[in-house]
């Protein structure tokens, strides 16, 4: 029997997959600040605290390290925390935790053990919440072998990919970009999963391909359809997880429209577009391109506070729409 | 161990050369220092020495082929050396260059049958594209890796494709447009004798003039040589292969007429008191003892003191002698004069170094030197390289006036038209005088309409008031 769809937000598809996991395994439990009674700082826990009670929603203290610390203690224990930061950039003060503990713990120990630990990231710009609390530091636990790093762009990825998480045994990292929580779409009743590893064609082109990563992939879809009218015809694809890449989509890809342009919010230098490119060039793609490789990302600055700056540091639509005609015109 | 004889690199954007002639054969006795072969580059002819004493042997690099910088092209075995002992395999003799074969081989007007060697050109010994200097060279087309693999998979000399894509490159269009041309040079590892039936059959005629996947306004645009010759009747031509020289000015100047910004300005000197004070400078040569007889030490020539005047000139406009970059301008504190000697098969621009210092004697013995040597195509790079700016002359031949190419690093060239007695007026009356028309060339990057105009107007001072010259 096909499962109902309707239509949810990004946050209520979230909540809906930890009350899922919730109900299905009573070793599945959240953490973090000001997620219970408040109902997090992005209103995504919302009243699960009333559901599950404040033993299995917990309000943690204002110590992200702490916090972490009991997330990954607990996961080492069989429990499977779902522990929300209030803003990604924090995850700097929980780095010890998620980078030398949870990512080297089924290495070091020989496989003992795993650390089945779920951490959501509120990230990203757009907010007018400034430097400290608008950045976009996913390439940076993607670079740590023992983690998986998804960024869901949908409601329906964001609730499959969670579930998938949940399931996990190893640490999984959730990149939810903060403009995507009020976004909508179908999302399906009950259980389901997206699989960790695994990208998805957005759209099908011959022209070029875009890998796009969280609200870059809806801002490419965006100017695929505006650059449709001039007889471009693009490809775009969601990553949706940066660790473990799922190279061969965009390899076939690349193989097919024969041109590659990367789409972040990131900071673009050292970031996931110079991965994916450097990944293509070393890859049997190579001999298939017929034009420079091209990066659009974040500008090499932290993000204004002032909004107009805001918007200027982060590729919007009209940029992927000039830098993609450039490219598949033969300008660059 | 024997000592390899390289192809060594003779000039600065050197990737290939050809070696013209040998000195010593397969087999014979050399001592270091002697001369090995001359080969040609772009622009000269060199001789090189034998690196080591002792029996030349292996000599895989043949005359007239172009060979890749820093390539073997023999062995100096010394005496005691036993011969053999290096292993074979690196001494196959080096196959000619795909572009070189592919020029040759259309020689006739025939397509030649496929040739594996043709078709695989990376596979030859010591000549992938990625060995060695020769992927910076421009020699070498600038194409995308895509392109790259269909043209290798086809059998197509890259270089002979003209690239559409941005900076000339190769992209896959023009591969596809190479493949669909009804004649390619006749490089296509497809075309068998069948395919040279079917290309008399898809001869010349108005339908193939205008494609429809071309541009119906005016003519098709021309990308390859395919594009050029069904233009032709078969036979009613003969192709001669471009040689280095031929492909670095058609480069050069390509380059040069499509990222600088040209204008153009024009004046008339009038040359009377240039004249007079020449043949009274020539009158008073001394004389020197040669074999010949005697003969005076020095005979300027109008060109020599258009070198001077220029030079001085940008002197005394500074802001004019110099040469764009992306990041700065390049500010030069002499000028260097570049004077195009055109000689058999195309034309060299030998440079005075700091003509604005040097004497007109100087500049005239110097320049007689420099264009001798630049026909026999005996120059060292060093001595047509660079240059803050250049004169093109030619008044020789009864041109009034003509606009030059700049020629990069240049920021100005000036061209020089026939001194000739015409009718000018001065205070109301007409009178005759010698005019020389002058046309400055500039890169509008560097130099702005002012500042050219400040240049020519001072350049002008010099030819009419030419004793400033002297001081």
């Amino acid at each position: 029997m096909d499962a109902m769809v309707r239509e949810l937000s990004y946050a209520q598809a979230i909540q809906e997959a930890m009350a899922i996991a919730m109900d299905m395994d009573e070793c599945v439990f959240l953490m973090g600040e000001d997620i219970g009674v408040y109902g997090g700082a992005f209103q995504v826990t919302g009243d699960l605290v009333d559901r599950f009670g404040s033993e299995r929603v917990i309000d943690t203290p204002i110590s992200e390290l702490g916090g972490a610390g009991m997330a990954v203690g607990a996961a080492l224990t069989g429990m499977r925390p779902i522990f929300e930061f209030q803003f990604s950039d924090f995850a700097t003060l929980a780095m010890e935790q998620i980078v030398n503990q949870a990512a080297k713990m089924r290495f070091m120990l020989g496989g003992e053990v795993s650390v089945p630990v779920v951490m959501r990231f509120p990230a990203g710009s757009g907010t007018g919440a400034a430097a400290q609390h608008s950045q976009s530091l996913e390439a940076w636990l993607g670079h740590v072998p023992g983690l998986k790093v998804i960024q869901p762009a949908t409601p329906y990825d964001a609730k499959g990919m969670l579930l998938a998480a949940v399931a996990d045994p190893d640490p999984v990292m959730i990149f939810e970009h903060k403009l995507l929580y009020k976004m909508k779409g179908p999302v399906p009743e009950g259980y389901y999963t997206v699989p960790i590893g695994k990208a998805d064609i957005r759209r099908e082109g011959r022209d070029l391909t875009i890998v796009a990563t969280s609200i870059m992939v809806h801002k490419a879809l965006d100017a695929a359809a505006a650059l449709e009218a001039e007889g471009i015809d693009i490809e775009v694809i969601d990553l949706r997880t940066i660790r473990p890449m799922d190279k061969q989509t965009v390899i076939d890809s690349v193989k097919k429209t024969s041109r590659l342009m990367c789409v972040y919010e990131a900071v673009k230098t050292l970031g996931i577009g110079a991965e994916v490119s450097a990944m293509i060039a070393e890859s049997e793609a190579f001999d298939y391109l017929d034009a420079p490789i091209v990066r659009l990302g974040g500008a090499e600055t932290p993000i204004p506070y002032n909004p107009e700056l805001e918007k200027a540091v982060v590729p919007q639509v009209p940029d992927i729409i000039a830098a993609a005609r450039d490219l598949v015109k033969g300008v660059r | 161990m024997p000592t390899e004889v390289i192809l060594p690199k003779v000039d600065m954007d050197m990737a290939t050369g050809q070696i013209s002639r040998w000195f010593a054969e397969e087999g014979a006795s050399v001592k270091k220092g002697d001369v090995l072969f001359e080969i040609e580059t772009d622009k000269a002819a060199m001789e090189i020495d034998a690196p080591a004493s002792g029996v030349l042997r292996d000599v895989t690099g043949k005359e007239g082929i172009d060979i890749p910088v820093g390539v073997a092209v023999a062995w100096i075995y010394a005496d005691d050396e036993i011969y053999g002992a290096a292993t074979k395999q690196d001494k196959a003799p080096i196959s000619p260059l795909v572009g070189e074969m592919s020029t040759k081989s259309t020689e006739g007007g025939a397509v030649p049958p496929a040739s594996q060697s043709v078709a695989r050109p990376s596979a030859l010994p010591g000549i992938s594209p990625s060995r060695g200097e020769i992927g910076q060279s421009a020699s070498v087309a600038r194409a995308t890796p895509l392109a790259r693999r269909l043209a290798r998979e086809a059998g197509l000399n890259l270089s002979a494709i003209s690239g559409t894509g941005p900076h000339g490159r190769v992209v896959k269009a023009d591969i596809d447009a190479a493949l669909s041309s009804p004649i390619e040079g006749g490089v296509s590892a497809k075309r068998t004798e069948e395919g040279a039936a079917e290309d008399t059959a898809l001869a010349p005629s108005t339908a193939e003039m205008t494609p429809p996947d071309r541009p119906l306004a005016g003519h098709p645009p021309l990308k390859g040589e395919g594009d050029v010759l069904r233009l032709f009747e078969q036979g009613s031509y003969e192709l001669v292969p471009h040689d280095n020289m031929r492909k670095t000015i058609a480069r050069r100047l390509v380059e040069a007429k499509t990222t600088i910004p040209h204008f153009y300005l024009t004046l008339d000197c009038e040359l009377d008191a240039l004249l007079a004070l020449r043949t009274q400078i020539n009158a008073a040569a001394p004389v020197k003892k040669t074999e010949k007889g005697d003969v005076p030490a020095y005979k300027l020539s109008v060109n020599d003191m258009v070198i001077k005047a220029m030079a001085l000139a940008l002197k005394a406009v500074p802001d004019a002698n110099a040469s764009w970059t992306e990041s700065a301008m390049v500010k030069h504190k002499h000028a260097d004069v570049g004077v195009a000697v055109s000689i058999p098969g195309g034309l060299i621009t030998p440079i005075i170094r700091k003509a604005d210092e040097k004497t007109l004697s100087t500049i005239s013995t110097e320049m007689k030197d420099l264009a001798s040597r630049a026909r026999s195509r005996k120059l060292k790079p060093e001595e047509y390289q660079g240059g803050t700016t250049a004169v093109s002359n030619l008044g020789m031949f009864g041109i009034k006036d003509f606009a030059a190419v700049i020629n990069p690093p240049h920021a100005t060239i000036l061209a020089v038209g026939a001194g000739e007695e015409r009718a000018v007026v001065k205070n109301g009356e007409i009178k005759i005088a010698t005019v020389m028309s002058v046309t400055l060339s500039t890169d509008h990057r560097a130099v702005d309409g002012a500042l050219g105009a400040e240049l020519l107007v001072a350049f002008k001072r010099l030819i009419e008031n030419p004793m400033g010259m002297l001081v």
